[in-house]
């Protein structure tokens, strides 16, 4: 274990996208308990820096892996199919016609229970968008094809806090 | 003296190591110091017995001062240079202070920080804040009868990063060390929860003299887990004091044209509203200028005025349920702190909220200074280090501004401190040799509706064609929440990197001219100190190193170890002497010979605990 190990390794974990998140956070808090500076305060400053790197280390691990969409994209790095979603942007119709639909949508919603309507839409498909991503990784482990839906979730996300900014500014 | 201490079981093996660090509350009306002692948190008391001391500060002509009770009383009689609620100016610019008409003071207003005008000249709230730490520093000497380690000062969840910087700058003032600055319901929930034993999701609702925040925590096992946090940093009890007195005088037909009289109809608006806590009405007199105040209140009347307030705190409790992705029933209990949470509404409203009744069993008023004296007494390192770990967030999201005055978010709001993000940037021209670099907090998308924090360029980069520089701008935020900030072009290797100091700070000229302008500590006392602390600091260091040396020595090859002798050996024979720098060089430099060393053991160590653990899971 050390402070370039990878994220899965550090946390002791299987590298798959299936994850326990009771044992992330379990995993988080003993590691939190053994390098937090603050466990080292009656130590000199050498010690404070190394404890702050890892402390900084296992909390950007725990950050990533937490979030599946995070971890995805981790994985596909890591598994050399690297998400770039600078040069990669190609979708398919479909996808973008169902995005067009959800923004046309948003932008007409003028209650709160129209815009809740949508959150759940977006919801649901994450879920099962979430399930793919899983087939595509644990059984198969084809990354080629994980790293397509990892772009598109993205999109997703991103509309979803549109929607959360939306919520808040009804007032919910 | 602390060398008739005696040692409890697990705490520093030998007694003169013991170090006295103390919580400390400043709160927007009143203030607090607390201490572990015989392993149970206390407050510790003035010599009348009291444990709060009020947060105000009255200048006299003469250059002396009244703190605390004193200044209180005479808040009405002398309303231009006695400051009460200074916290609600610390960090803040004139056009930031909400109502400011009302307020009774003669308003400077300086770049970074407003300042006060008062008959003994012109204070910075930073000064006005370093009385009242110097006051409670005292009270702790006293009690103690030795010098303090530091201290532990709890601010708002809600404090941007200036506000936290300006409190630390007062800390330093007033000669503490801080030790930490924690958030005030993070203190609340230790307070709390290793008294209770408690276990799972807890939300704090603090309601305190001018600052709101609503925190959600998970408890585990003496982890402290901050989720999310939110707040007001300009809502507090203050607020309903000011709807009442708007409305008694609406009821009358007389104005508060003088500050006495705004002063007056103030104190008299709260005592009304405390009287309102127990009672179904009360009385709001006070003498004006015009004419006698009298008017009549119930607390119907109260309550339907202050209605709007308190929709404003829930608003605030539903923001963090939902940054947390929490749903209300899930939460296990509400802590209340803050002495607005005494108001019936208040507790009737949470517990509506919350389907259940808030928990008011620990002292509002001292719950968040006595879970600060426990942190600081871990962080002393003293007994009790193992069994707490505060795992807190930034309350803000910290950011950089792009093309466009727009906002690009480097570290979200609500990510576990310490923590650092990096991103990349490119130049926008051919041949663009130097980039500008704003750091900027808050949750707009605008530029100008965040808070500017530092600005600093990174130059001399190589001339290139447009957008093939790869800038690459480090955050870093340190476990006080506190951040620095790099930039590095990565194919030349040039770098800058700044501190951040918020423009709201004070710089540490600022700081040395008014530690040599004020009385609160003389200078030679200063010197003495530094030494005193420097040969601390060095007899901890030899210790420190000693004991790793004998536990980890085996890391070591026989040069690395002569290495670091001779380090030890460069401290001895510096310590005794009366020059604090020459010591305080021998300490770094033993600091620096022994980061590979620390690095290695920091290794070894999470081996075994994750070996270990991994036994017990088995």
């Amino acid at each position: 274990m050390k402070l370039d190990s990878d994220d899965f390794e550090l946390f002791d974990v299987p590298r798959r996208f299936e994850q326990d998140r009771a044992v992330l956070d379990a995993r988080w808090r003993a590691l939190q308990g053994e390098v937090h500076p603050d466990k080292f305060a009656a130590e000199g400053a050498a010690v404070q820096r190394v404890a702050m790197q890892w402390a900084v280390r296992v909390n950007e691990a725990y950050q990533r892996l937490k979030d599946p969409l995070k971890r995805a994209a981790y994985l596909c790095a890591l598994n050399g199919s690297p998400v770039d979603t600078e040069k990669n942007t190609a979708m398919p119709a479909s996808f973008l016609m169902q995005q067009m639909e959800w923004r046309e949508a948003l932008d007409e919603a003028d209650s709160i229970e129209e815009v809740e309507a949508i959150a759940d839409d977006v919801a649901a498909r994450q879920k099962a968008a979430f399930a793919e991503l899983r087939h595509s990784f644990d059984e198969r482990r084809d990354t080629a094809a994980a790293a397509e839906q990892v772009r598109a979730l993205m999109f997703v996300e991103r509309f979803a806090q549109d929607i959360d900014r939306r919520l808040e500014a009804l007032g919910q | 003296m602390a060398l008739l201490q005696i040692s409890e079981p697990g705490a520093a093996p030998d007694p003169h190591q013991r170090r006295i660090a103390v919580g400390i509350d400043l709160g927007t009306t009143h203030s607090l110091v607390a201490a572990v002692r015989n392993g149970v948190a206390e407050c510790l008391p003035d010599m009348q017995g009291r444990v709060i001391l009020p947060s105000a500060v009255r200048y006299l002509s003469e250059g002396g001062r009244h703190i605390g009770h004193d200044a209180l009383a005479e808040a009405a009689i002398d309303p231009r240079n006695t400051i009460v609620s200074v916290k609600r100016l610390m960090g803040r610019g004139l056009g930031d202070i909400a109502h400011r008409e009302k307020l009774p003071y003669d308003f400077i207003d300086a770049p970074g920080m407003v300042q006060v005008q008062t008959v003994d000249g012109v204070k910075s709230p930073v000064e006005v804040s370093a009385e009242i730490l110097a006051a409670l520093r005292h009270r702790a000497e006293d009690a103690f009868a030795d010098d303090l380690f530091g201290a532990v000062i709890t601010v708002p969840a809600y404090f941007d990063e200036a506000q936290r910087q300006a409190t630390k700058d007062a800390a330093q003032l007033a000669g503490l060390n801080a030790l930490r600055l924690i958030n005030e319901p993070t203190a609340a929930a230790i307070a709390y929860g290793l008294e209770h034993g408690s276990e799972g999701l807890y939300a704090v609702y603090d309601l305190g003299g001018g600052t709101f925040d609503i925190s959600l925590l998970r408890l585990s096992q003496g982890v402290f887990e901050v989720i999310a946090t939110g707040g007001d940093s300009a809502l507090g009890g203050d607020d309903f004091d000011r709807l009442l007195a708007d409305w008694a005088l609406s009821q009358s037909d007389l104005e508060a044209t003088t500050p006495r009289d705004k002063r007056s109809v103030l104190v008299a608006a709260r005592a009304a509203k405390e009287k309102l806590s127990a009672a179904d009405h009360a009385t709001l007199a006070c003498p004006l200028s015009g004419g006698e105040l009298w008017v009549r209140v119930s607390r119907n009347e109260f309550e339907a005025m202050s209605r709007e307030l308190v929709a404003r705190t829930l608003a605030a409790v539903r923001k963090v349920l939902r940054d947390a992705k929490a749903n209300k029933t899930e939460v296990h209990g509400v802590v209340m702190v803050g002495g607005s949470t005494r108001m019936p509404m208040v507790q009737k409203a949470v517990g509506d909220f919350f389907s259940q009744t808030p928990l008011t069993n620990l002292n509002p008023d001292e719950v968040v200074a006595l879970g600060a004296a426990i942190q600081a007494n871990a962080l002393a390192g003293n007994a009790g280090a193992d069994e707490l770990l505060l795992l807190d967030v930034i309350p803000l999201s910290l950011c950089l501004e792009t093309m466009g005055g727009l906002v690009e978010r480097i570290i979200p709001r609500n990510s576990t401190i310490p923590t650092a993000r990096a991103q990349e940037f490119t130049t926008f021209k051919d041949g663009q040799t130097a980039m500008a670099i704003h750091v900027v907090q808050g949750e707009r998308e605008l530029v100008s509706d965040c808070r500017s924090l530092a600005r600093f360029e990174l130059r001399g980069i190589p001339p290139m064609v447009a957008g093939a520089a790869r800038i690459r701008v480090s955050f870093q935020v340190d476990a006080d929440g506190l951040l620095s900030v790099k930039a590095r072009e990565e194919t030349s290797g040039v770098e800058a990197a700044i501190d951040v100091k918020p423009s709201y700070g004070l710089a540490d000229d600022d700081i040395a001219r008014m530690l040599r302008e004020s009385f609160i500590t003389a200078e030679s006392d200063m010197k003495a100190r530094s030494l005193r602390e420097s040969r601390v600091e060095a007899e901890r260091m030899l210790l420190a190193t000693r004991a790793a040396l004998m536990a980890d020595g085996d890391l070591l090859s026989q040069d690395q170890r002569d290495a670091i002798e001779a380090l030890l050996a460069g401290i001895e024979a510096v310590r005794e002497g009366e020059d604090h720098h020459v010591i305080d060089a021998a300490v770094e430099a033993l600091a620096k010979g022994t980061e590979a060393f620390a690095a290695e053991r920091m290794n070894r160590s999470i081996h075994q605990a994750l070996a270990g653990r991994r036994v017990e899971e088995v």
